[in-house]
């Protein structure tokens, strides 16, 4: 990669970032706070990156990507963090440009790329995942929505829940039984749906962090086309298991999305004061505080050193990428859990006002936070795949 | 593990047959057990020199191959696997360190070449206390016409009853607390008012204490600035405990390897008790410990050799973490052993007794966690 191509983007981003939009925040379910001004301006930048290809720059430029390498569309979103800003279309698009393009992009015919990826790519489609149900949780496959074909439409019975952004999305991926006498895993199928539609209803779920970002999603006779089947009939764990694989990807790489670009140490000091030698004046904290910036050196470094080993064609990479989902938690919920623990009773805000935007927004995000070790595989089931699949110890639990 | 170059690859692969092969583990139990006062086998460390491991980081010019430090902590990563003792890391990599950030021509000449060809051993000798604390140096050298007078205490001094020199610092002015007003001298180990005592710690190795009263060196014996040792000591000690974690690394992992074994050969109510998950999460959970020290280890290893201005600061995260993972790992090796692990004559408790050596040397994680907050800047 080029200098050039460094600069050029670089270049791009300050000529194309609508001014307003430096430090303005987007949620994870893509969420804009602001008036409308900064609404507005977010919605400029996402036709300008759209345009460039660079909602998902990787894709090919014919399903609305740009081509790039993994190299280059890092630099692409360095420059864009650089620049103060965040690209809004991942986070648009659900869990499309993250799970379901990527995926798509594997198992997909050509006309379902060119039907699907485009909306993603843009920002335009957001997409929500169908897989959790009441009784299938870490055990997945024991899921029993049903799905029948009948001629050129599938007919979808059955509940959901926990559905990220169901209320918000055109379009589902979800996972059906297709054939109920098949072994648990062989009778799964994929499919793609729109949401706008009679047989779809969905019930929004308060969190703990006061945000309803997700629902409980029925299916009454529910329809998909029958040529948005994704992969193989009966062949749809061998689709979700990839799709996963996207998830831990993008979990793990994903820049936790803070506000507070300052350093955890920063704003220990400003909260706890220092000594005149500028040490932190509780030595407990301060203890803690090095233990766990030095938790996240090592994440990173491991990071780092997987990057590197797999240019380098090392075959142990993937063991040690099986360790990352689990240590990101560790370092995401360590660390609210320290800021929380630096702001004291400044750190127990619900509503701003008496409390700092700053305070109220870390008290959201320690309760958000929380199911980092539980979606995307849970930090138990994380340990058994290491132990298992890792390690070679035998099954410790019933197959699921 | 690194992307290594072909030497490096070839090294590597050298050192973990020759360790399990010639230098494992059950040798240095024998060693243990023949109350010899040999700390470690002369022939042992006569073929670490043949195959030129002893010149690793030494220019070519002494005689050496300055292959650099990820070359260095590749072997001694597998020699802390198989627990080989041996001088090495206290005079090739500590030693040889000390004098090539430090030393003039004249001191260079006259030792590098020796810790090349395995005659001369040379190895630090800082702490005083049962706490490595360098600036709390206390041992003073006076100066008396063009030379100096050395008296003062030394401790933990690793390999201090075979080396043939030892690197003193000694305190030439200020008091002690002040990073300012230490030095450093080459003293040869036969100096006259030296009276070394062997310490016999847990883990059978050649540790010393050291006794100066008056001890005459010449001018020329001042290894690098008068007063303003602290600085060069520090990066030596950096590239000491980039070292050492490597080792570490080895003694953990061989553990890891040991217990991992043991989880999926022994059965217990009918199962290999690897099959327990209460184990396995134990397993995991120590697995994850190992990918990220030997990120750590690595990373550090590999500044040194870039000459990265962030040496330090990695010293202290490598031996950190390392530190932690071993304390861990050590632990779980006996209990996952359960009865077997409480036996001398199973390799545990070998294991054990040496990772608390290694967590105290050059600086133990409560050391490591203050200095990486201070670097940090709080
Ligand atoms: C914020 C959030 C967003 C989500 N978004 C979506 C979404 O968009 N689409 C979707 O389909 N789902 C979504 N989920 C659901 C998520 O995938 C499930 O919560 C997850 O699979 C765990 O299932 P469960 O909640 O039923 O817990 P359970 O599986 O019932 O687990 C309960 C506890 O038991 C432990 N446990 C379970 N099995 C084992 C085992 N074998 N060994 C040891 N311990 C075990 C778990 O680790 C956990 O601690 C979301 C969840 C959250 C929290
Ligand atoms: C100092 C000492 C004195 C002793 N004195 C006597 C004595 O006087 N008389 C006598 O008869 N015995 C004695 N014992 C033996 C002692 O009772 C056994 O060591 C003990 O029962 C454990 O058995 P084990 O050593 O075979 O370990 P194992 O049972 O093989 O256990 C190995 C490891 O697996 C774990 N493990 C085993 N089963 C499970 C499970 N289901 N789930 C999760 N983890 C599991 C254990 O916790 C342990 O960590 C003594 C042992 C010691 C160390």
């Amino acid at each position: 990669m080029t200098e050039d191509f460094k600069i050029s983007v670089g270049d791009w981003v300050a000529d194309n970032l609508p001014k307003g939009l430096v430090g303005a925040h987007i949620s994870m379910y893509g969420v804009v706070s602001g008036d409308q001004e900064v609404k507005d301006a977010f919605e400029l930048w996402r036709q300008r990156l759209a345009a460039q290809g660079w909602g998902a720059p990787t894709w090919p430029r014919e399903y609305g990507g740009a081509g790039l390498t993994d190299a280059q569309a890092k630099v692409v979103s360095r420059a864009i963090t650089k620049a103060g800003s965040t690209n809004p279309i991942p986070y648009l698009a659900g869990m499309g440009v993250t799970m379901v393009g990527p995926t798509l992009l594997e198992y997909g015919t050509p006309e379902q790329k060119a039907r699907h990826l485009p909306g993603m790519a843009s920002g335009e489609v957001r997409w929500c995942l169908g897989l959790s149900e009441p009784n299938a949780g870490s055990d997945l496959a024991s899921l029993n929505t049903s799905a029948e074909l009948d001629e050129e439409t599938w007919v979808l019975n059955g509940q959901k829940t926990w559905t990220s952004g169901a209320d918000k999305s055109q379009w589902c991926g979800a996972l059906v039984r297709t054939d109920r006498s098949a072994a648990k895993r062989n009778g799964i199928s994929f499919l793609m749906l729109e949401m706008d539609q009679p047989g779809i209803e969905t019930r929004p779920i308060s969190l703990i962090a006061g945000e309803s970002p997700f629902c409980e999603t029925f299916f009454t006779n529910a329809q998909a086309r029958k040529d948005d089947l994704l992969g193989q009939m009966n062949d749809g764990w061998s689709v979700i298991k990839r799709l996963l694989q996207h998830e831990r990807q993008s979990q793990t790489n994903a820049p936790a999305p803070s506000t507070t670009a300052e350093p955890l140490q920063d704003v220990a000091k400003r909260y706890l004061g220092t000594s005149a030698d500028g040490t932190l004046t509780d030595s407990d904290m301060r203890s803690r505080l090095a233990d766990h910036l030095m938790d996240t050196a090592a994440h990173e470094l491991t990071i780092a050193r997987i990057m590197t080993d797999a240019r380098g064609g090392n075959v142990e990479v993937s063991a040690t990428a099986s360790i990352l989902k689990n240590s990101a938690t560790d370092v995401a919920q360590g660390r609210s859990e320290l800021l929380l623990e630096i702001m004291g009773s400044q750190g127990l805000g619900w509503e701003p006002g008496e409390y700092s935007g700053e305070e109220t927004h870390t008290v959201r995000e320690w309760l958000g936070g929380k199911a980092m070790s539980i979606y995307g595989g849970s930090y138990e089931v994380q340990k058994n795949i290491i132990s298992k699949n890792i390690l070679g110890l035998p099954e410790t639990t019933q197959k699921g | 593990m690194a992307v290594l170059t072909e030497e490096q690859t070839l090294i590597k692969d050298q050192a973990t047959a020759w360790a399990k092969d010639k230098a494992p583990v059950s040798s240095f139990r024998a060693l243990r057990d023949s109350k010899s006062e040999q700390a470690f086998l002369p022939e042992t460390w006569s073929a670490m020199v043949d195959m030129g491991w002893s010149g690793i980081l030494v220019p070519e010019q002494y005689g050496g191959s300055d292959l650099g430090y990820l070359t260095c902590g590749l072997i001694l990563e597998q020699l802390g696997r198989q627990l080989t003792a041996s001088p090495l890391f206290s005079s090739s990599l500590v030693g040889a360190s000390a004098l090539m950030l430090a030393g003039n021509t004249a001191q260079q000449e006259a030792l590098l070449p020796s810790i090349v060809n395995g005659s001369a051993l040379v190895t630090l000798a800082l702490d005083e206390s049962s706490r490595h604390q360098p600036e709390q140096t206390a041992c003073r050298a006076e100066q008396t016409g063009d030379g100096f007078c050395i008296s003062g205490k030394k401790t933990f001094v690793a390999e201090g009853m075979s080396a043939t020199h030892y690197l003193v610092a000694a305190r030439t002015s200020e008091n002690p607390g002040d990073a300012q007003g230490i030095s450093l001298f080459i003293v040869p180990a036969q100096a006259e008012g030296i009276e070394r005592t062997a310490l016999p710690t847990i883990d059978s190795r050649d540790y010393a204490k050291l006794s100066f009263t008056d001890v005459r060196v010449e001018g020329t014996a001042v290894l690098g600035s008068l007063d303003d040792g602290m600085p060069v000591l520090e990066k030596v000690l950096d590239r000491a405990r980039i070292g050492i974690a490597a080792e570490m690394l080895g003694t953990a992992s061989q553990a890891f390897d040991m217990t991992l074994d043991y989880l999926k050969t022994r059965e217990q109510f009918g199962k290999v008790i690897g099959s327990f998950q209460a184990l396995g999460h134990r397993a995991a959970a120590l697995f994850s410990l190992q990918e990220q020290s030997r990120s750590c280890v690595e990373a550090a290893l590999q500044a040194v050799d870039a000459e990265a201005d962030n040496v330090s600061e990695l010293a202290s995260l490598a031996k950190c973490q390392v530190g932690k993972f071993l304390f861990e790992m050590s632990n779980e090796l006996i209990q996952i052993h359960g009865g077997i692990g409480m036996t001398d004559e199973f390799d545990a408790g070998l294991y054990l007794k040496r990772a608390r050596v290694l967590e105290a040397s050059f600086g133990n994680r409560a050391y490591h966690r203050h200095r990486y907050a201070n670097l940090m800047g709080f």
